[in-house]
């Protein structure tokens, strides 16, 4: 008998049918991934298992652990049971964690909520599963002093503290930088290997599935698709959704070669220094060094990706780019020019150059329309177009983009992630730029929509070609749409070189590290 | 923590030097001559000069300010021109009516407002939550000193369980305690309505965080995510809302002690301004700042204790 | 809740009516005393009865609503004029010391509560009603400045702004195109807060006589003649009390109403 197994679970909130006809199972020791896109249904299955589902939930259907049907037991035997035969790690390390609270205390508090221990035994069995995560901190640590792959090593401790059962990860290295995940992901499967548990772990990245999963189970619109044993699935996938979500997510996009001309974008010995309060009051202000004498040149036409984990300088280099803050020692210019002229941004250098961001939910005023929105950039000329033209920009724009003239009087309410993404790219392109920045540009969206957001981009380069410098922590994407790469590493630039040979013979030990760990597709037939 | 602490101290010391420059400028420049204000148009010149002399607006505007600010500190609050008496002394005989008070309002309010708040909030939207948040809009609405209006009418007048007014002394604390009873529910009450619309509303805050999450996934009931760790996450924003009703509750005093008579700094403010008696506003104004001004400081060490995240801040 | 936005909003206009009236007509003349009807409870010549000097309740209530409305307003005017400005100011330069000014500016107003603003400017240029609008308006500042800095901070991280500032666009330009709308619903919520606010700050400023100084009429001042007359002719208490009560009541209702109507629409694009 399965340790789990959910049977035709059907899931609906406040009368909204969320799942339908759900069943899967899993057994000691074996790791089952639930994947698919946003809104598949993935996480609320992994909830309904702790019973923790939202207000107004109706199920109906079983979901047996052990035997015994989580839907008919009552809450405070629910409550037995999570955290004694259940364990559960969530998405988000930096605010799952209680901030007021002492980390070994949190662990110890799984520990004495389902036996009779006293507070400083507990607190050492605390410590003991802290050693077996690989956490080599004091237990008096509070969470805001750990950093994000420390504190998912503490709710792992926490979630397996009483040696549990079945293990339920939620996205546990989505919120992770690549290096990182792989240790994470290696501590899961010698936790699974060693405690003989069972691992349900749902994840979007169909790269760390392959890695890491036993059986696959996938997952569409609240439906299971398709699911099996990994090695048999991933050579004889038969649903369409599945063999689609794979293509996408290896998706390799059709880049128009451009012939390199002179430089246009030459950025020299650059230093940035931030801030940072002071140590002690009467102290001097000291102050954080971001970026470490960064140099090198776009050249006209060129596609250059730049990869580095979070807190490596990738964020402070673009706003320097951009001509947001400007920099204590160094220079960037554009065509010869100068971005910071003086005190201020140069506006001749800033009409060149555009951004496209991350978060296609914040990218706009939720209280403009698209055809306000998209024109913004028109501040910078010096006679905009006004009037039927400045209509026909617009509608361009937008087709250009693959939407339609009429979308200019929506607003961006009404459009969806993929969509917002291309309005962005309709924003950026509008004064026809030099230079666009794409920052984690397609990192928050579906791997369907990110294959079709990057075809889009190859597209435009035909129509016409630009320069651009593409920000990613995702080393797959930035293969695909770049010449030429950038290696980031704590505010220096430690490698540099034409993409393939970087990604196929990396010369830096940090970036053989890091491609290694990225977790990587297997090649399908 | 050290740090953080001394920095506070820094901005407490820089505020009170600020707050005593602004009352000092309202009360003894903004007039002119304070002399000639406080006496009115028919004062006799040799008056006049006495005052002059007593105030020292002979001498220039820094000596003055530096005289009034060391006189402070030394426990020198000069004399009041009606009372001919030294206002330290006036002072120290009504703060232990006006203090006592304020802490007495502020312990009701929070006894009431913790509960109410706690429960309304692991109720929501259940009929004892909506019951809860009338009563708080209802509250929240009633004036203070109406308020102590009808508890007189009801309890002093109808039901003669408590005097209407008056202050007997501390000489029998059961006694002192009895008759500020009356005035502390008037203050509190109102105030108690705030606060717990805000510790509700700061529980839901917590209780929707990703680590209450992560509690229920341990094990913890409803309950015991509640009170373990959202309880003390929500007092952050309590905290503040406490250390402004200090304020509240300290020049609320002023008015409730209208109402029943009390022989607090209300009464000594409201008679000094009838007489036109600066000296005395000033150093009750400053000291009133003051304890306003050392409550945020104590609210300020408070956070600290409840949030480990500020004790590494500077 | 759409019923408390609709039932407070009723009771504040319900006032504000009765204000406006109150400059046309009023069922009685509040200056002419009639002493040989004084305390009279409420009766169908006088719904809400007579105080000590035999004046129409009703009509000094109006009366009252005008002082309590035009205090109110014009202190929560000051505040947001001036409070707002400066916060979206100490936003766009955030951790200048210019921020650092105006914040610790904001801090030190704190420290005076209005009734101790009152207090002084009351010792120094007489009681009357523009101190209390003064008094409570300058209390309004730092209100108005913290929230607004706070609102306009969070919408300074997002990624429009900075879409906005790569299009050269000046702080001053974006805290007015971008930032001011987007702030306005919290604006008009807190306003409405504030208001009620300053309708119980001007009663207990009138009440004390630190506010409209008589023939002014005025809530407070009513309360604080009823004072010595409550138990021969309790009406004289409630009625003002009661009229705080509802226009507070009704201006907290509608402040939350609008708070719920208003926010989800916002939430909508936090999604």
């Amino acid at each position: 008998m399965s340790l789990l197994e959910i049977k035709n679970l059907n899931l609906s909130i406040y009368r909204t049918p969320i799942l339908r006809d759900v069943s899967l199972s899993v057994d000691p020791g074996q790791i089952v991934a639930i994947t698919g896109e946003s809104g598949s249904g993935k996480s609320l299955t992994a909830l309904s298992v702790m019973g923790l589902t939202p207000q107004g939930t109706q199920m109906t259907g079983k979901v047996l652990l052990d035997g015994k049907d989580i839907l008919q037991t009552s809450e405070p035997e629910l409550c037995k049971m999570r955290g004694q035969d259940v364990g559960m790690v969530f998405q988000e390390p930096m605010t799952a964690l209680n901030p007021v609270q002492t980390i070994g205390a949190q662990v110890a508090e799984t520990i004495r909520m389902h036996q009779k221990t006293g507070k400083r035994a507990a607190l050492a069995q605390a410590e003991e599963m802290f050693r077996k995560v690989g956490l080599e901190i004091p237990s008096s640590r509070y969470p805001h002093e750990l950093s994000g792959g420390q504190r998912q090593r503490v709710v792992i401790a926490m979630a397996v503290a009483l040696r549990p059962k079945l293990l339920i990860a939620d996205e546990p290295t989505t919120a992770l930088d690549v290096t990182t995940q792989a240790r994470i992901l290696t501590l899961l499967k010698t936790l699974v290997q060693e405690f003989q548990m069972g691992l349900l772990m749902i994840t979007h990245d169909l790269a760390v599935v392959s890695d890491i999963a036993d059986q696959i189970v996938v997952m569409q619109e609240g439906q299971v698709v398709e699911q099996g044993q990994t090695q048999h699935l991933l050579q004889h996938m038969s649903h369409p959704y599945t063999k689609a979500l794979f293509a996408a997510s290896g998706h390799q996009v059709d880049l128009p070669q451009t012939p390199v001309q002179k430089p246009l974008l030459r950025v020299s010995g650059v230093c940035r220094d931030y801030p940072i309060g002071r140590t002690s009051v009467f102290g001097a202000r000291k102050s954080f060094r971001a970026l470490h004498e960064v140099s090198f040149d776009l050249g006209r036409g060129e596609r250059v990706g730049l990869v580095g984990e979070s807190g490596c300088g990738k964020s402070t280099l673009t706003r320097a780019i951009l001509g947001l803050e400007d920099v204590q020692e160094g220079s960037i210019a554009l065509d010869g020019q100068p971005v910071f002229a003086g005190k201020r941004p140069n506006l001749d250098v800033r009409r060149q150059m555009q951004v496209v961001f991350q978060d296609p939910y914040s990218s706009f005023n939720p209280r403009h329309r698209v055809g306000r929105l998209i024109t913004e950039p028109f501040h910078l000329l010096q006679a905009p177009p006004e009037g039927i033209a400045r209509q026909q920009v617009i509608e361009q724009a937008l087709t250009d983009v693959g939407l339609h003239p009429t979308d200019a009087g929506k607003f961006i309410h009404e459009f969806s992630g993929g969509q917002r993404q291309r309005i962005a790219i309709a924003r950026a392109l509008i004064i026809k730029p030099e230079l666009v920045v794409f920052d984690e540009a397609v990192s928050a969206l579906d791997v369907s929509v990110r294959a079709q957001v990057l075809d889009l981009l190859a597209e435009l380069c035909r129509k016409r070609p630009f320069t651009y410098l593409f920000i990613s922590h995702d080393l797959s994407v930035v293969r695909s749409v770049t010449d030429r790469v950038l290696v980031m590493k704590e505010g220096r630039i430690v490698e540099q070189g034409p993409t393939e040979s970087v990604f196929t013979n990396p010369q830096h030990s940090y970036t053989q590290a890091l491609i290694s760990a990225a977790p990587r597709l297997p090649e399908l037939a | 923590m050290i740090q953080y602490a001394l920095r506070r101290f820094v901005s407490l010391v820089v505020s009170l030097i600020v707050a005593s420059i602004v009352i000092f400028a309202v009360v003894e420049v903004i007039p002119g001559d304070p002399a000639a204000f406080m006496l009115g148009v028919n004062a006799q010149e040799d008056t006049l000069n006495a005052l002059r002399e007593q105030m020292g607006l002979n001498d220039p505007l820094p000596v003055r300010y530096f005289n009034w600010v060391t006189g402070m500190l030394s426990g020198d609050f000069g004399n009041s021109w009606t009372y001919k008496a030294p206002v330290a002394e006036m002072i120290a005989d009504r703060i232990w009516v006006s203090l006592p008070l304020a802490i007495y309002a502020l312990i009701l309010s929070t006894l009431i407002a913790f509960p109410a708040g706690i429960y309304a909030a692991s109720r929501r939207g259940k009929p004892g939550d909506i019951a809860v948040m009338g009563a708080t809009q209802l509250g929240v609405a009633i004036p203070n000193f109406w308020f102590a209006m009808i508890l007189v009418l009801i309890f002093a007048i109808n039901l003669r369980w408590f005097s209407a007014g008056g202050f007997p002394g501390w000489e029998n604390p059961f006694d002192a305690l009895k008759s500020l009873t009356l005035p502390a529910i008037a203050l509190a009450l109102p105030q108690a309505a705030i606060l717990a619309r805000v510790m509700r509303s700061s529980l839901l805050d917590m209780l929707g965080e990703d680590f209450i999450r992560t509690a229920r996934a341990k094990g913890l009931t409803r309950r015991q995510a509640l009170w373990r760790h959202a309880v003390r996450n929500a007092l952050i924003p309590v905290l503040t809302i406490i250390g402004l009703q200090f304020s509240f509750l300290l020049a609320g005093g002023i008015i409730i002690e209208q109402v029943f008579f009390l022989p607090g700094l209300g009464r000594l403010i409201f008679q000094s301004i009838s007489a036109r008696d600066l000296i005395v506003v000033e150093s009750v104004v400053m000291l009133l700042v003051f304890v306003v001004i050392l409550v945020n400081f104590a609210v300020d060490l408070a956070y600290a204790v409840v949030d480990p995240r500020l004790r590494s801040r500077v | 809740m759409r019923r408390n936005l609709i039932f407070g909003a009723l009771l504040s206009v319900i006032f504000l009516l009765a204000a406006l009236l109150s400059f046309i007509w009023t069922p009685f003349d509040i200056e002419s005393l009639d002493i040989a009807n004084k305390l009279k409870p409420p009766s169908g010549a006088h719904w809400l009865g007579t105080d000590h000097f035999g004046r129409d309740i009703l009509s000094m209530i109006m009366m009252g609503a005008r002082t309590s409305i035009a205090v109110a307003v014009v202190a929560v005017g000051i505040g947001i004029i001036l409070g707002v400005p400066l916060g979206l100011w100490a936003a766009a330069g955030k951790g200048s010391w210019l921020d650092e000014l105006i914040m610790r500016g904001n801090d030190l107003i704190f420290a005076f509560p209005s009734l101790v603003i009152a207090i002084l400017i009351t010792a120094v240029f007489g009681a009357s009603a523009v101190n209390a609008i003064i008094a409570i308006g300058i209390f309004n500042i730092p209100v108005f400045a913290r929230l607004s800095r706070g609102a306009a901070l969070s919408l300074w991280e997002r990624d429009f702004i900075l879409a906005a500032r790569v299009a050269g666009k000046s702080a001053f330009r974006i805290s007015w195109e971008h930032i001011l709308p987007n702030i306005t619903s919290l604006m008009i919520v807190q306003g409405t807060i504030q208001f009620s606010l300053g309708i119980l700050a001007e009663a207990a400023l009138s009440y004390i006589g630190l506010g409209a100084q008589p023939p002014t009429a005025s809530w407070g001042r009513m309360l604080a003649d009823a004072q010595t007359l409550v138990s021969i002719a309790p009406h004289t208490a409630l009625v003002p009390g009661f009229a705080i009560v509802l226009m507070v009541l009704g201006l907290n209702l509608m402040g939350d109403g609008l708070r719920d109507w208003l926010d989800p629409r916002l939430r909508v694009t936090r999604v």
